[in-house]
């Protein structure tokens, strides 16, 4: 089959800086990967073509990159999947990471996040004899971050590191969640903590769910740091605002079976917090005047009583 | 078309103008409906955060509602949808934890079948009104005027809870209204990006950027307006436009941030105020003035 493949070129030694894109139309097999098509490119139209790859199994996490936008691993993605009619590929190396050369990225940036969680086990005590025994239940649990290949997809199109380089990542937060949930680490809480306090932690993550799209292995990043913010509050973590916001929320549906948005906003920035409560008041004042300030008085559904009962019933639960 | 209606708490409360033009477009294309008024809110995926499964009893206690009443539920919000049709998935796939929701809501005498299905309002123009009979209720062709899309992360992931390989249509539904009523699309990367609205309150310094980023460079490629089917979206892009412009780029608010009904009733020529245009923050009047000086449809 012919295909059409536009590629984002960049040549440190002699560009200057620049990316140029790079038009390729070539004849492939019908069951070819995006994968096996560069390789193609590579081997038999342009030599000058970097890229990295190795298994071609997405298993080693090597060649991650960019078709439309969207991060893939290309090895696991195939031509008639991605262009069934032929349609013009973009390809791009990944996002949120500093390009060597081509679709090449630097792993830097990836590891120095990885390593902010202390991505190692913290045993509470190694057995004199024998092996420490694990149920299988506690470890079919981490499955889904066990399964990362540290390909760097969630990194690439993470939407808070695009605007902040100081975001953890998907990627080192389900890492994270691994060892708080694995039995035989002893330092849970205090791992939950530290990701709790920290700048760029749990709570930076807006929930915007990319990192659950793109995961070529099922891995969910951003379900994994839901349970993480889920375990730091049952841990008695309650300094955020992250915290604030999901509490207010949770007992404002509670308590009238809606959202009251004017104290979700009041609770977030927190009753005592001056500055924040000064900073509300303008964006108020403006909506008010327009006549779209949520009311003071909270909406509540009909019958709302059977939401409270409805929230007893689970919370006796545990 | 008849359906239960769900226009959640953002659209009742932070953005009426997103209500009352629903209603008013409703009611020109004779879509019918019943206001779950019972229901409650779907934790827009916070009070997941807490604990996810008094989320999804929430939720399907909503379905239950709606499949009482043998309608399927629509939804204004693009949160509302994405948190819906993700409980929904995870109970339609799982009878074991169905049964086990379905324990905490027979106190209430209901019970979820599995039947109830939810559509937003955007893809409910598209896919059970149609665009041909749609474009028989405009007046206007809105030619000229430059809409960039946002759509909101619920109502674009995760793909497989919102059914997109079944329904491939909901990938483009905003582009396709926006061609619908004459308009151009302006596309841009960030259309299918965060908001930054769940973070406002947690990191407001990343939510200016996503706000300033999103509408300057839809604004820099030319549109004249944004359009969304997230009213929390809207609230963010929109009323926090002016203090985000001014911090991250240094200029000035100047994209309006509309709502998908608010598009239709322009193009079906209803007036400024019965749309609520003058309750955005950011002024409308420019997009008010193009489709008045629109060409009548033929």
């Amino acid at each position: 089959m012919l295909v059409k493949l536009k590629i984002k070129r960049f040549d440190p030694a002699d560009s200057g800086g620049k990316t140029w894109w790079q038009e390729y139309d070539i004849d492939v097999h019908p069951d070819s990967t995006v994968l096996d098509s560069l390789i193609q490119i590579r081997e038999q139209e342009d030599g000058t073509l970097a890229m990295r790859c190795a298994c071609r199994a997405s298993i080693c996490g090597s060649c991650g990159m960019r078709v439309n936008g969207s991060a893939k691993l290309v090895c696991k993605t195939r031509m008639v999947d991605v262009a069934p009619n032929g349609e013009q590929l973009t390809i791009e190396p990944m996002g949120n990471q500093h390009v060597i050369r081509d679709l090449v990225v630097s792993l830097d940036t990836f590891f120095s996040q990885i390593k902010r969680v202390e991505p190692f086990l913290k045993p509470s005590f190694v057995p004199e004899q024998g092996e420490y025994i694990a149920s299988n239940k506690s470890m079919e649990n981490l499955l889904t971050s066990m399964n990362c290949i540290m390909c760097g997809c969630c990194v690439s199109d993470c939407t808070v590191l695009e605007v902040d380089a100081n975001f953890i990542g998907p990627a080192a937060l389900a890492k994270a969640w691994r060892f708080t949930e694995d039995p035989r680490d002893s330092e849970r809480d205090e791992r939950l903590k530290a990701l709790n306090d920290e700048d760029g932690g749990m709570w930076d993550c807006t929930r915007c769910m990319k990192c659950v799209e793109v995961c070529p292995k099922g891995v969910a990043p951003m379900d994994r740091i839901m349970e993480l913010r889920e375990a730091a509050i049952a841990a008695g973590n309650t300094n955020t605002s992250g915290y604030r916001h999901t509490e207010s929320f949770y007992n404002s549906v509670k308590k009238n079976g809606r959202l009251d948005e004017t104290r979700l906003a009041l609770d977030s920035a927190g009753w005592t917090n001056i500055p924040r409560l000064l900073d509300l008041a303008p964006i108020g004042i403006a909506a008010m005047r327009k006549g779209k300030l949520p009311p003071l008085m909270p909406h509540k559904s009909d019958e709302h009583k059977n939401v409270k009962y409805l929230y007893e019933s689970v919370e006796g639960e545990s | 078309m008849k359906y239960a209606f769900y226009p959640g708490c953002v659209a009742r409360g932070g953005a009426p103008e997103l209500y009352d033009s629903a209603l008013a477009v409703m009611e020109r294309l004779g879509i019918e409906h019943v206001e779950l008024t019972k229901a409650a809110c779907t934790g827009a995926g916070v009070l997941q955060e807490k604990n996810l499964k008094m989320g999804d009893i929430l939720n399907v206690r909503t379905f239950a509602l709606a499949e009482q009443m043998g309608l399927p539920i629509m939804v204004l919000c693009s949160t509302c949808q994405g948190v819906m049709s993700q409980a929904n998935h995870r109970v339609k796939r799982d009878p074991e934890y169905l049964a086990e929701v379905n324990k905490h809501l027979a106190a209430e005498g209901l019970e979820y079948k599995g039947t109830t299905s939810i559509k937003h309002l955007l893809w409910a123009l598209i896919e059970d009104i149609g665009l041909d009979k749609l474009k028989e209720t405009f007046t206007r062709e809105l030619t000229g005027m430059n809409m960039a899309p946002f759509y909101g992360c619920y109502m674009v992931r995760p793909s497989e809870a919102l059914e997109f390989k079944a329904n491939p249509e909901r990938e483009t539904s905003l582009e396709q209204l926006i061609e619908s009523v004459g308009g151009t699309v302006t596309d841009f990367a960030g259309k299918t990006a965060c908001c930054g609205f769940p973070i406002l309150f947690i990191n407001q310094a990343n939510s200016m950027k996503m706000v300033a980023n999103h509408t300057g460079t839809a604004k820099d490629l030319g549109a004249h307006a944004m359009v969304t089917p997230c009213p929390l979206c809207h609230l963010n892009l929109d009323g926090y436009q002016p203090k985000a412009r001014k911090q991250v780029r240094g200029d000035k608010a100047d994209l309006p941030v509309i709502h998908v009904p608010q598009l239709i009733g322009l193009a079906m020529g209803m007036s400024e105020k019965t749309l609520g245009l003058q309750k955005h923050i950011v002024s409308t009047k420019e997009i008010v003035r193009m489709a008045e000086a629109a060409p009548a449809k033929v």
